[in-house]
């Protein structure tokens, strides 16, 4: 059984063709990265996987279940999360609120409505576990709007992180950070559970290379190539489009 | 920190049994009101202040609440028991049934919708005159009979009455505030998006607000038609809303206490200006200029900017 699958998947904006017949397949486990230049229809794979999309052709597998016609928090529920590429956190609650909101969200103590959050320590122990190990601890009463960019990188993680997930989908994690705080944010992806099965956009291939053991290349909404890391290193068509050279060069 | 905001709640009702023994009998009719309009703006804050839901049809489940107690005990029984439920299940029931076109939409859609469909009902209570009396509205409704010592058609007893619904109100909701299902509101409030993907079923947590949000205003239209003993159709309109929806704004969104007290505010500016009823609205337009541009976080934000502590 495939973690993620992904078959014969295509999107349209109107007349725009964002994905056209996509396949995609991730074991469990597995550590994927989908690569190509802006405008190849990354992020809006992603939006499709979770839900945030209904795709006008195809159909999405998780864990071995038909998703294609559920809404995201189902999917959620049976163990996929994502990032945004966007920053989407929680911009005035404290760290540490929003990481207990991330906490409950797959509790079944999550839609009761006639006892305090505190009489459920179970959840404020697991938001604290994962800010201690995620190095984060010190900053759990601050504003998350207020901390600084690599921060909130690291806290959308936590966030992902919270319910365990079984597939993972990261959007430019390292996107606008600092070289140092990059780094940190690898660092990070790194120490992720080998059990958690990672999709990874990146856009600096060198980074994407170095974390994961296979690559999808989507150009122009298809899968242009896919392998490992030395096949699509050293694919002509690969290093035409994604590094810009010409077809002749 | 928990003891010392206990200690404030019981002083604060200290103060509110209190009360009745210094004020004249018309002074209490107005913190009576006060009360019922804080349990009003409370609910709606329940939606704008933590949910991030901005109703500006708010007043149709106070009035249609009002209007249900009001017909039954006039035309069916003065019986509590009956009347009273049957005022909630109503707010509820239409909060229920608004909350599944209105919920569809979101920002000024969802509070285009919501004033579209108040002012559905304002135009039935205004229309159907054989029911309802049209805009002379419904007159003389009884105060409820209850097996108690006291008569409520007496200011005191029934300022009791109004009280402890009010307590009740304000615990239930402080509650609801603070339960998973109250922050996973918060959270849905500053990204519903990220909500969606943590696992959240964002639609059924809004419809719950919703619902419950309609219900306390039940509560609070119920206690109004026995207060007033008149409800008419400017209970169900665009002004009546509006006016709700700054009594949040002016005490502070996303606490309960402000609410209360802008409701308290509002009702006591009003109980000036009424001598000049016509300009009221335009009174109401001037606080709401004057509080986005000098306390956007309202009565409460300003307190605490002094106190220096930081917001919720």
């Amino acid at each position: 059984m495939m973690a993620l699958q992904i078959e014969r998947l295509s999107h349209s904006f109107g007349g725009l063709q964002a994905l056209s017949d996509v396949n995609l397949a991730v074991a469990p486990g597995e550590r994927l990265a989908i690569i190509g230049p802006n405008g190849a229809g990354k992020t809006t794979l992603f939006n499709i996987v979770t839900g945030i999309f209904r795709p006008s052709a195809g159909r999405i597998r998780l864990l071995g279940q038909d998703v294609t016609r559920l809404p995201p928090h189902r999917r959620a529920q049976l163990g996929l999360a994502r990032t945004f590429q966007i920053t989407t956190l929680f911009p005035r609650l404290t760290v540490l609120d929003s990481v207990l909101l991330a906490v409950q969200g797959l509790d079944p103590a999550r839609f009761t409505l006639h006892r305090p959050r505190e009489a459920y320590g179970h959840l404020r122990e697991r938001a604290e576990s994962l800010l201690t190990e995620w190095g984060l601890a010190d900053r759990c009463h601050a504003v998350t709007g207020r901390l600084s960019y690599g921060e909130q990188r690291q806290v959308e993680l936590i966030l992902a992180l919270a319910g365990a997930p079984k597939v993972l989908l990261l959007d430019e994690p390292t996107a606008g950070l600092s070289p140092a705080e990059t780094a940190s944010v690898a660092e990070m992806i790194r120490r992720f559970s080998r059990d958690t099965t990672i999709l990874l956009i990146e856009h600096d291939m060198d980074i994407a290379l170095e974390l994961v053991d296979r690559v999808t290349v989507l150009f122009q909404g298809r899968v242009l190539a896919e392998g490992t890391k030395d096949k699509i290193r050293s694919d002509p068509e690969v290093a035409a489009i994604y590094l810009g050279t010409d077809d002749d060069a | 920190m928990k003891t010392r905001v206990a200690v404030r709640w019981a002083a604060a009702l200290v103060v509110l049994i209190a009360l009745p023994a210094v004020l004249s009998s018309y002074q209490l009719g107005l913190l009576t009101k006060m009360l019922i309009f804080g349990i009003f703006a409370m609910s709606l804050d329940l939606l704008l202040g933590y949910a991030g839901l901005p109703s500006l049809g708010h007043a149709a489940y106070f009035g249609v609440a009002a209007y249900t107690v009001g017909l039954l005990s006039l035309r069916v029984a003065n019986n509590f028991w009956l009347d009273f439920p049957a005022g909630l299940a109503m707010a509820a029931g239409v909060s229920a049934l608004f909350g599944l076109f209105a919920l569809r939409a979101r920002g000024s859609y969802f509070l285009m919708i919501t004033l579209a469909l108040g002012q559905v009902l304002w135009g039935i209570a205004f229309g159907w005159r054989s029911l309802t009396g049209g805009d002379d509205g419904l007159p003389s409704v009884p105060r409820p009979r209850l097996p108690l010592p006291w008569a409520l058609t007496d200011g005191g007893p029934f300022y009791y009455f109004v009280l402890a619904f009010f307590a009740v109100s304000i615990l239930a909701l402080s509650v609801i505030v603070r339960s998973p299902f109250g922050r996973a509101l918060v959270g849905i409030r500053e990204s519903e998006r990220r909500m969606e993907v943590l696992g959240y079923d964002v639609w059924r947590y809004k419809y719950v607000a919703f619902i419950l949000a309609g219900l306390f205003a039940g509560v609070a239209g119920n206690l109004f038609v026995y207060f007033n003993g008149f409800v008419s159709p400017s209970y169900l309109n665009i002004v009546f809303s509006a006016a709700a929806l700054l009594m949040v704004i002016l005490g502070g969104a996303g606490t309960l206490v402000g609410p209360a007290l802008g409701a308290a505010v509002i009702v006591f500016l009003e109980n000036m200006i009424s001598a000049y009823m016509e300009r009221w609205v335009l009174v109401l337009g001037l606080i709401y200029v004057l509080v986005t541009l000098f306390a956007p976080s309202g009565l409460v934000g300003l307190v605490r900017q002094r106190l220096g502590s930081h917001p919720a």
